[in-house]
């Protein structure tokens, strides 16, 4: 779901054909039947947007028909535990769950607690949704306090406070009625898939889940993952051979830009970005790590320390909290849609680094994008070729609309050209989490680098322009750890990796994995998830053991985090005393006569921790957690059907409609997300909503994904002759059934409007596009592929000039899989008249800077509209 | 002095029968469509390995086809088929929508429009383009008519040369530029190639092509560079999916019959193989496919024959094209001579 | 050359004489083909290389000969990708060896409406100033309430997913030590 697997990574679908051959079923529920659909036993559309109606569903029919996996659920899901009596669940509060303030569109989420966990205080998330504070949880985790001590639980799961009942409530109108209401899907066909999933679970048999960005980019995206994840760990599917939940990253290494982050409020494994409130190392720690928790993150300390040593080296002492002090603080969102909007409204940002990046096209919001570079003292652009964010100033869009003049734009661009992935050496993170180390093949041509070079350099170059400042501001510059090796000029990757690794200060030599740092100052480590890849002092992401010499699970070919488990939370696969679920599925297991865990793959559990092993009284970090306590990383113990902290918009998936939807809620009364991040301003308008009116002037739902024959926004692909040739056109797909309504003529042009913007598209009319039937009304949905712009041997419009900015709380990741729009025949007016094309359409709407942003639409007090501070309201 | 077959018919060993002595076991393709995901990878594999141009930046709207059709520089061509019909016991997930009347036929006018323009090299001598049709969007008569669609299936394929038994492009060729291999393979010397497109009307199939710039006749080599190094062909190793599988022509021949079988079973009815028999018009093919539909369905021309096949008449072109040879050898030489 | 050999090369003179009396076999190769090897069999060396197109990690070998990069294909070694690459993957090459590389620094002064050539040292050093100038614009030492921010909004930084974890290390810990904050990536889009 959400993935269109075999377009979107081919090679990695060859597994999916491998499994299909031998038996297994596949089924593809996506809004259009694609290249992976063709492929599959069962494709079902569904409207974009509602899928954890449709998991909620799934979840509904398993509860309904106890078809889970008890003796799993039982052991290894939070599902016993008892709930504060202060929760109120969505089906008390019409969509809401307690603690929601409207005024701030946030909850405090002191009432999800568990029973027997005391809440010292309210726990207001209105500044977590500004820190996108739970992005910082990608390695383990949230916190509960005391989740080390007894938590009190009923073992038969009948208790109407346990999580297991909760859940049952919560889900008990997600019917097959329901879902083919707000879904669009035929209750057979739904039907069809609750059987098969849950006939191909349990004790012999596993099922497999696939998502992508599909289920990423929404206002409600952490929660689809959350719903999927409750349906496979309701059906024991989570660290098992053959199971678990698969995140097909779209780039190269997009895991390891998570993993070691360039993101504003994380350092590199998760650890989060110190904040206004962390006023020395002790509070920074406090927060990151409370005591009295199970698992490994208690051990953030040595994390934490480990890193400040390798940032800044012999600085770094107990004295000075290892130079805690040097870090910048958060205080709000910094994410790169707020950014973007202080670059618009000036003198806030002065210079930007677009680093093989292409904000112009790849960005949601593409005119914003433009208008907010073009609008900086200065932008450094690195990438292979000329692309459009480089440009922008002499051949945007914006300067056809005379919104750019090029002898006016005081922009000061650099460009630089890039070192290609064979021009130098590094490790890419894949979506499995595996590191693989590239060897360079050739020197880069001409001025071409790597940003390993251009960084150290600049770097450099900065710490001796400043030597001897005695200004404190410099003081983290210049006692910054920059010593890497260099060979030639060249900075030695590999260096860095052994860094990043971590060393032991006392003897020198690399560490074989994180339960070797300290928290003492002896050890530094630049990501401790990643410790271990330098192991032994061998780079072991570029071990290539042919496939042919080596087990199923492959440990000998690169290296996956963390310590090279392939498969997380395996010890899942064992049942509480430590025996294979089945003999078919044996993946890790307890050997009574050897003392230890062993298996197929390295066990990810304490290799001597029996399964009969019990904490002695007052125990947490690691050696609180029991034998059967398989979720390692989490606080206490347990996988979370039910979140009792760390997301901002619900310890449940709920179905909410998107931001922009043709349709009402049909479950709540709340519509959308209460708690989705809006940026309520003139150049940022919503199409509207129910109960909203004049819905009616952007009548389907429009939704934009990637080609086989492209990559994202075309940098790489549309330069290329080969690639270019393939998909040579931006098109618009479209059904019979719309092309009908709308006049539409295959391979004609058709333009499609969105209050943001209008963009051009030849028409592919096609029965793979098909409409349906959503609560008695028959809706249309609308494809484009994102790839083109304005450069490039083929061109084309920016698809995402069409979507507006509007997020996720919990990750700040915008809704760009689902919006709604018109589509017209014909090509749309060119320059001036194009904005006032799109003005006239937003006047139709009856669209201002305030649509979309009363998100409230439960309760008595909706609250105000939340707009962004600046500017009154005027249409753009 | 010549095999019976050697010109139509069974042939059990093209390569003695050309000449190689001691050679390799006969090698070709065996694309299994069943699996094919459409990513066009074997079409830029191919070109990569094989320096072939880019070959027009037209979009067709032949479904996600933009390539249309094999020619002189497409030597990998995946056909789409968007249809109105059932894959085997596939649900495509159409039943209970509120769909209407199939589009495929509309489509197909369109796309019939545009494919008459496309441009292939051989035309300019008069050697057009062999009419085999285009992939279509539907067989004649499937429509369920106004009533709604209940049915879909998107066909995906790739074609390449079929380096037949029996290839009328060789048979043809007056210069010697086309020769079997001692793989069986049927390839085109450039250093030989005079342009003069006789091949181009000799395949059964529309496959071979030459290109407006320089002239020459140029297709599918199977890779014969990587064959002679033991690698196995571009767009083979690329496949993501295994839906073209090189080696050994008997043990292609083999697992094709095993998977036939085998989709069979999984009432994939329609499965069929095509350019899997000895017996057909042109002896079978080297690179032979499993369809799930008729061939025109793909392009294909479902009865391929060699024109060779009538032994006397072309007994005597082929004297004609052996003079031209004799000749343009002479020249060759000569001109060779002055440099 | 003498006769024989001049004579052997002749097809027709092989046809007559040979194995294929038809001369469309043995008899027509042309010594090119005769000759003919896969390119990457003449290789000065092979790199082990990684896709830099999607996530699921293709490995590539990368075929170099005279310092150029001569082939790109998969490495059938790997358990992930079985030597296998999709048509982006397979247009490896081209990207790294295409014409649409940029192999110089261009600069764009303000308000100007073409590019410029720059030196790479003299570009960096520009950058150096600008940096400086732009962290110190957007400084914040504390905030309202005199909590310490020590910290730069003046800088931004957007990093694409195709670079290296050794590339995204740096960046964040320079930019760290800047104070400047408004760091991201492709992972947030």
């Amino acid at each position: 779901m959400g993935s269109n697997m075999a377009e979107a990574h081919p090679v990695g679908f060859q597994w999916v054909m491998e499994a299909k051959a031998r038996g297994a079923r596949v089924i593809h529920i996506d809004p259009r039947f694609t290249r992976t659909s063709a492929l599959a036993d069962q494709h079902v559309t569904l409207r974009a947007g509602t899928d954890i109606a449709f998991l909620g569903g799934v979840i509904h029919h398993i509860l309904s028909h106890d078809l889970d996996f008890r003796e799993y659920v039982r052991a290894y899901t939070n599902a016993s535990f008892l709930l504060s009596e202060d929760f109120r669940d969505t089906e008390d509060l019409d969509g809401l769950f307690s603690g929601y303030d409207p005024h701030t569109a946030s909850y405090d989420s002191s009432s999800w607690a568990y029973e027997s966990v005391q809440q010292e205080e309210g726990r207001p998330g209105d500044r977590e949704k500004e820190h996108s504070a739970p992005f910082k949880h990608g390695a383990s985790g949230p916190a509960v306090a005391g989740g080390a001590g007894e938590i009190a639980c009923d073992p038969d799961l009948e208790h109407p406070r346990c999580v297991f009942q909760v859940l049952k409530r919560h889900f008990s109108r997600y019917t097959p009625e329901m879902v083919e209401r707000i879904c669009g899907v035929p209750q057979e066909a739904f039907l069809e898939v609750c059987r098969a999933w849950t006939a191909n679970s349990g004790r012999e048999r596993t099922t497999a889940l696939v998502y992508s960005v599909g289920w990423t980019q929404h206002s409600v995206g952490a929660q689809y993952i959350r719903a999927g994840a409750i349906v496979q760990l309701l059906l024991g599917n989570i660290g098992r051979p053959g199971g678990g939940i698969y995140a097909l990253r779209g780039h190269a290494s997009i895991q390891g830009s998570t993993d070691i982050p360039t993101l504003y409020n994380l350092l590199p494994g998760y650890l989060p970005m110190p904040d206004v409130t962390h006023d020395g190392l002790a509070a920074y720690l406090e927060s990151v790590a409370p005591r009295h928790e199970k698992g490994f993150w208690g051990h953030a300390d040595a994390y934490t320390v480990s890193l400040l040593k390798e940032y800044w080296g012999e600085a770094a002492t107990a004295e000075n909290d290892y130079c805690f002090d040097h870090m910048p603080r958060i205080n709000g969102d910094h994410g790169t849609y707020r950014t973007v909007m202080d670059m618009v409204e000036g003198d806030k940002v002065f210079g930007y680094f677009v680093l093989g990046q292409n904000p112009a096209v790849g960005s949601a919001h593409g005119r914003l994008q433009r208008l907010g570079m073009a609008n900086l003292d200065w932008v450094v652009v690195r990438d292979l070729t000329m692309i459009e964010s480089a440009t922008f100033w002499k051949d945007a869009p914006e300067i056809e609309t005379g919104e750019i003049v090029t002898e006016r734009c005081r922009t000061e661009v650099f460009f630089f050209p890039a070192a290609s992935h064979v021009e130098k050496s590094g490790t890419f993170t894949q979506t499995q989490r595996m590191l693989q180390w590239r060897d360079q093949a050739v020197e880069p041509p001409g001025d071409a680098r790597s940003e390993l070079w251009f960084f150290y350099h600049l770097g450099r170059k900065l710490k001796e322009r400043l030597a001897g400042s005695t200004d404190e501001r410099d003081r983290p510059l210049l006692d910054l750890a920059w010593d890497y090796r260099v060979e030639g000029d060249e900075p030695d990757a590999a260096d860095v990796l052994r860094r990043i690794n971590g060393v032991d200060l006392t003897t020198g030599r690399a560490v074989d994995g994180y339960t070797e740092l300290k928290a003492d100052g002896s050890t530094a480590c630049g990501c401790w998830i990643y410790s271990g890849v330098y192991a032994d002092e061998v780079n072991q992401a570029r071990r290539r053991k042919p496939r042919f010499e080596q087990g199923p699970y492959d440990a000998e070919w690169g290296w996956t985090w963390p310590l090279n488990r392939r498969v997380l939370y395996n010890r899942a696969s064992a049942d509480p005393e430590g025996r294979p679920w089945s003999e078919r599925k044996a993946l890790v297991w307890w050997d009574e006569d050897k003392g230890e865990w062993t298996g197929h793959d390295i066990p990810d559990f304490e290799k001597d921790k029996p399964p009969s092993y019990r904490p002695p009284e007052g125990a947490s970090g690691p050696e609180g957690l029991r034998g059967d306590d398989a979720f390692i990383m989490m606080s206490d113990g347990k996988a979370w059907l039910f979140a009792p902290s760390g997301l901002l918009d619900g310890p449940l998936p709920t179905h909410y409609e998107p931001h922009e939807s043709p349709a009402r809620n049909l479950l709540y009364g709340q519509q959308g997300s209460p708690v989705r991040k809006v940026y309520g301003r003139a150049d940022n308008p919503s199409n509207p909503s129910p109960p909203e009116a004049h819905g009616e002037v952007f009548p389907y739902v429009f939704t934009a994904s990637r080609l086989t024959e492209h990559h994202t926004a075309g940098g790489m692909s549309r330069q290329l002759p080969y690639l270019s040739e393939l998909q040579p056109e931006l098109t618009v797909e479209v059904s019979p059934e719309l092309a009908a309504e709308r006049g539409l003529v295959h391979l004609d042009w058709a333009h499609v409007i969105t209050s943001r913007s209008a963009v051009d598209a030849r028409v592919l009319v096609t029965d793979r596009m098909a409409p349906l039937r959503v609560d008695g009304r028959t809706v249309h949905q609308v494809w484009m592929p994102y790839h083109w712009g304005h450069t490039g041997l083929v061109s084309g419009d920016v698809v995402n000039d069409l979507i507006g900015v509007v997020a996720d709380p919990n990750v700040l990741i915008q809704e760009s899989k689902v919006l709604t729009c018109d589509v017209r025949p014909g090509r749309r007016p060119r320059g001036p008249a194009l904005l006032e094309y799109v003005r006239e359409y937003r006047e139709r709407a009856g669209i201002t800077p305030r649509t979309g942003t009363r998100i409230a639409t439960a309760g008595d007090d909706p609250g105000p509209p939340h707009m962004e501070p600046g500017p009154p309201e005027e249409s753009p | 002095m010549t095999n019976e077959h050697s010109l139509h018919g069974p042939l059990e060993d093209p390569a003695a029968d050309a000449g190689h002595v001691g050679h390799p076991p006969r090698v070709g393709f065996f694309t299994d469509t069943s699996v094919c995901i459409g990513c066009k990878a074997c079409e830029v594999a191919c070109k990569t390995w094989n320096d072939v141009p880019e070959d027009g930046l037209d979009l067709l709207g032949m479904s996600y086809d933009n390539t249309g059709m094999l020619g002189a520089s497409s030597w990998r061509h995946v056909a789409f088929v968007e249809q109105e019909r059932p894959l085997g016991r596939q649900d495509p997930g159409l039943a209970a929508l509120p769909t209407g009347p199939s589009v495929t036929g509309v489509q197909q006018d369109v796309v019939a429009e545009g494919m008459r323009h496309a441009e292939r090299g051989g035309a300019q001598l008069g050697t057009g383009p062999v009419d085999v049709g285009f992939p279509s969007f539907e067989l004649p008569g499937a429509s369920t008519g106004a009533e709604g669609r209940t049915d879909f299936r998107w066909l995906m394929s790739s074609d390449v040369c079929k380096h037949c038994t029996h290839a009328g492009c060789l048979d043809v060729c007056p210069t010697g530029a086309l020769f079997r291999t001692e793989f069986s393979t049927v390839v085109v010397q450039q250093d030989i190639c005079n342009g003069c497109g006789y091949c181009v009307s000799g395949c059964p199939y529309g496959v071979i092509d030459r290109r407006p710039d320089d002239g020459r006749a140029w297709k599918c080599t199977l890779c014969y560079d990587r064959l002679r190094g033991g690698l196995e062909p571009a767009c083979a190793k690329a496949c993501p999916t295994d839906s073209i599988q090189f080696g050994p022509l008997d043990e292609l021949r083999e697992r094709a019959d095993r998977r036939l079988e085998q989709l069979h079973g999984a009432g994939v009815a329609e499965a069929r193989l095509y350019g899997r028999d000895p017996e057909d018009g042109v002896g079978g093919d080297g690179a032979f496919f499993l369809l799930l539909d008729e061939p025109e369905v793909y392009g294909l021309p479902p009865d391929p024959v060699v024109p060779t096949r009538d032994l006397p008449r072309m007994w005597k072109y082929a004297g004609v094209a052996a003079s031209a040879l004799l000749a343009a050898a002479a020249a060759v030489f000569v001109g060779g001579g002055k440099r | 050359m003498g006769v024989k050999r001049w004579l052997d090369a002749w097809p027709v003179y092989r046809q007559l004489t040979g194995t294929d009396p038809l001369g469309r076999g043995k008899a027509a190769q042309s010594a090119r083909s005769a000759a003919l090897t896969p390119r990457t069999d003449t290789a000065d060396r092979v790199a082990d290389s990684v896709c830099p197109f999607c996530a699921v990690g293709c490995a590539q070998r990368v075929y170099v000969k005279d310092e150029k990069v001569v082939q790109i294909e998969g490495n059938p070694d790997s358990p992930i990708s079985r030597g296998r690459l999709c048509p982006k993957g397979s247009a490896s090459k081209q990207l790294v060896t295409g014409p649409q590389r940029e192999h110089k620094v261009r600069y764009r002064p303000p308000y100007a409406t073409e590019w410029q050539d720059l030196d790479l040292d003299t570009a960096v050093d520009m950058v150096v100033d600008r940096v400086l100038d732009a962290r110190r614009k957007g400084w914040q030492d504390t905030d309202e309430s005199g909590r310490k921010l020590r910290r730069t909004m003046g800088i931004a930084s957007l990093g694409g997913a195709t670079l290296d974890n050794e590339e995204n290390y740096l960046i964040k810990k320079l930019f760290t030590a800047l104070g400047a904050l408004q760091v991201e990536n492709q992972a947030r889009i």
